[in-house]
């Protein structure tokens, strides 16, 4: 009996401590009824240097910043530089051939419509921590990884 | 009554002054012409302020909301540019002529040829085109009147920056507008228009088109020569 009340009697004290703790994680220690100082906005990282894709499929990183890019039907910036045509003059890389095809596969003469919008898989990115830790393996390590097992080795 | 100060008028001026000295009348044109050449030039002062221009909702609803969210709008230094920066050549005779032009712009006022966002959108080809063709011919002297050539530090800039700058720019191949369109404002269908890089092709994809072969011969052989 009194052992349970002692546990009760802990469980209580812990409790509100516990639930501050719970609020730590992305949201800063601020208490909910406080508001917090808003972290700078970090900047888009403009160096020009392409960046690791983490699988072939993936659409690569933008390296370079695109403030202000139209994209809309009458005009797709980036398109001035990543088109077939301009590259000799902007000396970027030209879009894939996937971004010429259509959904059965066929390659068109243009692009895609379903490739124009290029935001909509290609990101810039920004000089920021991450809130939360990544877990990604890449497939090179796991291969490796297995390799490694099935000849002993490592 | 009238007809008298009229013929009065006349008799005073057709006549040479006798009571008045040489220096008085000289030194009268002289305040005369300050107070003339003044007012030209307040007017001229007046007429170059963004508040003036956006004083009318054709030029204050579509392009100025749009300035808004460029980078000549707000930046890190805090220098703005605005509506007469880049669209009212400094130098005066310059600015004289580009006021003569702008009289279209009140006869346009009056007229209502862009007083509607669809009719603004409607002309806006038109309209850039005109100020693409005279940054062309003025070698974009308004954007270097605030970013010289000689003060451009490329090592500072992008890697994609400098050599396009190193490439086109110092070699004068390029002006500003020939790379930089749409750096103030939307652009409008840009089908067939020049922009870096992708001069000679759409930058947009295509819409399916229909037609048969022997169309497609009969092209390219006339393309061929
Ligand atoms: C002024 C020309 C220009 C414009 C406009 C432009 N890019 Fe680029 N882009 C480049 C160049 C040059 C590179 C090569 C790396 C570098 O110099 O940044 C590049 C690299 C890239 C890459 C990396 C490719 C790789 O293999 O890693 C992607 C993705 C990309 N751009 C997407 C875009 C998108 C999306 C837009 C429009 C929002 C855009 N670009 C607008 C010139 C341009
Ligand atoms: C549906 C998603 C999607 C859209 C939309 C898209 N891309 Fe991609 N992009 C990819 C993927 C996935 C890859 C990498 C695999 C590949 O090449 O297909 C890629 C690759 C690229 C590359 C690198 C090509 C190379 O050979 O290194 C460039 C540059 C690029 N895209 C630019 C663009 C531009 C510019 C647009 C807009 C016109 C655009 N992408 C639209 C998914 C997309
Ligand atoms: C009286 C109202 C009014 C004011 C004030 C005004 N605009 Fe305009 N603006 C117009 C109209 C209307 C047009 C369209 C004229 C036409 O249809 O050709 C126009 C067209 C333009 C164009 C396109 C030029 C061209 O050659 O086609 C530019 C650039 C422009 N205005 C800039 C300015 C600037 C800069 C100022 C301030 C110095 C200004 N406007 C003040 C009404 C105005
Ligand atoms: C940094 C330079 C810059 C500033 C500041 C600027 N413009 Fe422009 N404006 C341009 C350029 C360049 C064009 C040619 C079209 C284009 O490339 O977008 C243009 C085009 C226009 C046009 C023709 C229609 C169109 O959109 O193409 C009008 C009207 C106009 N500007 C009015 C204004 C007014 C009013 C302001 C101030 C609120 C202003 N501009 C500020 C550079 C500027
Ligand atoms: C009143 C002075 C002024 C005029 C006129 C002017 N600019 Fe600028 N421009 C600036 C300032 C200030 C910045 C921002 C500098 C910074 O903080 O990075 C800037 C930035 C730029 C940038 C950099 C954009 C970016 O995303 O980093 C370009 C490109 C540019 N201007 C082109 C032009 C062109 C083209 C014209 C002529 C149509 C022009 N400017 C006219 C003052 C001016
Ligand atoms: C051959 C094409 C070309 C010409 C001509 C050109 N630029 Fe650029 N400029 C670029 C490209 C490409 C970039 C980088 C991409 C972007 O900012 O969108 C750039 C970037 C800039 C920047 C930003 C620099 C940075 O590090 O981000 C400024 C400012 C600028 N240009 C001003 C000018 C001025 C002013 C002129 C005329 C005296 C001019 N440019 C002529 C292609 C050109």
């Amino acid at each position: 009996m009194l052992k349970r009340f002692a546990f009760a009697l802990a469980l209580l004290v812990a409790l509100p401590l516990h639930a501050e703790n719970q609020l730590g994680g992305i949201r800063p220690d601020t208490p909910l009824a406080e508001e917090s100082e808003a972290p700078q906005i970090p900047p888009v990282i403009n160096a020009d240097v392409k960046q690791v894709r983490n699988y072939p499929d993936q659409p690569p990183l933008i390296p370079h910043k695109t403030d202000n890019y139209q994209i809309d039907l009458n005009v797709n910036k980036c398109l001035t530089c990543h088109s077939r045509t301009a590259v000799e003059d902007s000396q970027a890389p030209m879009i894939s051939v996937t971004h010429f095809m259509d959904r059965e596969g066929q390659t068109l003469g243009t692009v895609s419509p379903r490739r124009y919008f290029c935001t909509q898989c290609h990101v810039v990115q920004h000089d920021a921590e991450p809130p939360v830790v990544n877990g990604f393996v890449d497939v090179d390590s796991v291969l490796g990884h297995m390799q490694g097992a099935a000849t002993g080795g490592e | 009554m009238m007809l008298r100060f009229l013929k009065r008028l006349w008799f005073i001026i057709a006549h040479p002054a006798t009571h008045l000295s040489l220096g008085f009348l000289t030194m009268g044109g002289f305040v005369m012409g300050i107070i003339f050449w003044g007012g030209f030039n307040t007017a001229l002062e007046v007429t170059n302020t963004e508040t003036f221009c956006i004083s009318c909702h054709e030029m204050r609803n579509n392009v100025y909301e749009e300035l808004k969210t460029t980078i000549h709008y707000t930046n890190r230094s805090g220098v703005r540019a605005t509506c007469p920066d880049c669209h009212v050549p400094h130098s005066w005779p310059r600015k004289i002529a580009r006021k003569m032009q702008a009289s279209k712009e009140v006869w346009g006022k009056i007229f209502g040829t862009i007083d509607t966002r669809e009719k603004f959108l409607d002309k806006r080809l038109e309209l850039a085109q005109h100020e693409w063709a005279r940054l062309e011919a003025n070698d974009s002297l308004e954007c270097r009147n605030c970013h010289s050539m000689e003060s451009m530090d490329i090592t500072r800039q992008s890697k994609r920056a400098s050599e396009a700058h190193e490439r086109f720019l110092f070699t004068g191949e390029k002006t500003c507008i020939n790379c930089h369109k749409g750096i103030a404002h939307q652009l409008p269908d840009m089908h067939g228009q020049d922009m870096f890089g992708a001069s000679t092709h759409s930058p947009q994809p295509m819409t399916p088109v229909q037609g048969d072969s022997a169309e497609v011969e009969a092209y390219i052989r006339t393309a061929e020569d």
